[in-house]
């Protein structure tokens, strides 16, 4: 769906991800439609929005498909939730004109234990830290070093006094392990309504996430269709503005809301802006020398070669997350049993 | 140190019996042995068991990416005496 991919010789340009925006569309709106009714046996799309372009962008398309009276729109803000969320959300859903059910999932967070468990992993590391205090966990960049990259704890207290430490593995899998049950909440919510309308759950990620593991097993990664995960963040956009949807998605920058402090998607996983990650991983996917990206990512060849073994290091790293069950012995009256595909 | 620190390596990452034949050159993320994760679990072990600290600028392939590298590289944090 993208652009012939340039030569060796040649330097990469943005060029690469352009797309046919109503070609993209109508391929995508046929697959949905095709998947939905005949694969799925479904009659209509829950989406849940983030607030986000992701998530917009494959509900336009689902209102598309299906037409606004069989596409639900799910708000699950929490209490981390950026306070703009809610109400971008729902400018989205106006726009598109569907049904919007609005569910704060802070009360069943606190039921599953998310915050409390959370923060004692995170006052193992700053005692004195109170819940008037802000934090989030960063990932140092892959620019520049070849260090291994550790994460790391950044807290701000109310007074604006700004601690870092480094974040010792058994904090840093509680602390993740707990706030995915707000992935994981928001995804049992989906089937829910799915369920009772008979709709499949949509999922939202697009390539860069699906290819690199950005999102929680069972939580966001769960879903019946992932009708973006082929397009690159900067080919969501495009479509994005084919689609009509409002500014304030198109002017966000991409962030996980999902921590107190406001963290970009950037320093969280990423480490590099989205821009210049679609064309190291387009590059990288086409085979492209370092040397044919570097120029227009405004990186050194050093530089674009640790992030070609930084996206290997993540597929590998994530693989398990793309695993379904795995059988012992294939049941083979089932098709597709025991293979281990991707989800 | 070594034996410690394969016996650390099989059992907190599930090895199998062909973990025994590993070089203690090889390189421990491209064997598939640890991943970023397992960095943050090496490290740990590292300074809880040898009484040391590890800094950010300490945290490169050429210290921890094989057996070999992390014997030297605690070998040597222990002897210049900045033990913890």
């Amino acid at each position: 769906m993208s652009a012939v991919a340039p030569g060796p010789a040649e330097p990469l340009t943005l060029a690469a991800l352009d797309i046919d925006c109503e070609l993209v569309s109508a391929q995508i709106v046929d697959a949905l439609r095709r998947i939905v009714s005949q694969e799925l046996r479904r009659r209509g799309a829950v989406v849940a929005l983030s607030g986000g372009i992701d998530s917009s962008v494959t509900a336009a398309l689902c209102v598309r498909a299906f037409g606004s009276a069989h596409s639900l729109a799910l708000l699950m803000p929490e209490a981390d939730s950026d306070e703009k969320t809610l109400h971008i959300s729902r400018t989205v859903a106006e726009t598109l004109g569907i049904e919007a059910l609005h569910q704060d999932i802070t009360p069943i967070l606190d039921a599953t234990g998310c915050y409390v468990r959370r923060n004692e992993a995170v006052r193992e590391l700053i005692p004195d830290l109170t819940d008037e205090w802000k934090w989030k966990i960063v990932l140092p960049s892959v620019v520049g070093t070849d260090s291994y990259r550790l994460y790391a704890l950044v807290a701000q207290s109310p007074d604006g006094r700004t601690v870092e430490v480094r974040l010792p593995a058994k904090n840093y899998l509680t602390i993740v392990a707990a706030t995915n049950f707000k992935q994981r909440v928001r995804k049992m919510l989906e089937y829910y309504h799915a369920d009772r309308l008979n709709y499949a759950v949509v999922g939202t990620p697009n390539r860069v996430e699906y290819d690199q593991g950005f999102f929680v097993k069972a939580g966001d990664g769960a879903a019946d269709v992932k009708p973006i995960a082929h397009l690159y963040k900067t080919q969501v956009y495009r479509l994005a503005e084919h689609l009509g949807l409002p500014g304030a998605v198109l002017d966000l920058q991409p962030t996980t809301d999902t921590y107190s402090l406001p963290q970009s998607q950037e320093e969280f996983y990423f480490s590099l802006p989205h821009q210049q990650l679609d064309l190291c991983l387009y590059a990288h996917n086409h085979s492209l020398p370092a040397e044919a990206v570097a120029p227009a990512v405004g990186l050194s060849v050093e530089d674009v070669s640790r992030v070609f073994r930084d996206i290997e290091q993540k597929r590998r790293a994530t693989r398990y997350l793309h695993l379904p069950p795995l059988l012992v012995e294939p049941v083979p009256e089932l098709e597709g049993s025991g293979r281990a595909e991707r989800n | 140190m070594e034996p410690e620190l394969r016996s650390f390596l099989a059992e907190n990452f599930l090895l199998g019996e062909e973990f025994r034949g590993l070089p203690g050159s090889a390189s421990l993320i491209e064997a598939g042995i640890i991943d970023s994760t397992g960095v943050l679990e090496l490290v740990g072990f590292l300074e809880e068991t040898y009484d040391i600290e590890i800094t950010d600028s300490e945290l490169v392939p050429e210290n921890l990416d094989s057996i070999d590298k992390v014997v030297l590289f605690v070998g040597a944090k222990r002897n210049s005496g900045r033990t913890t």
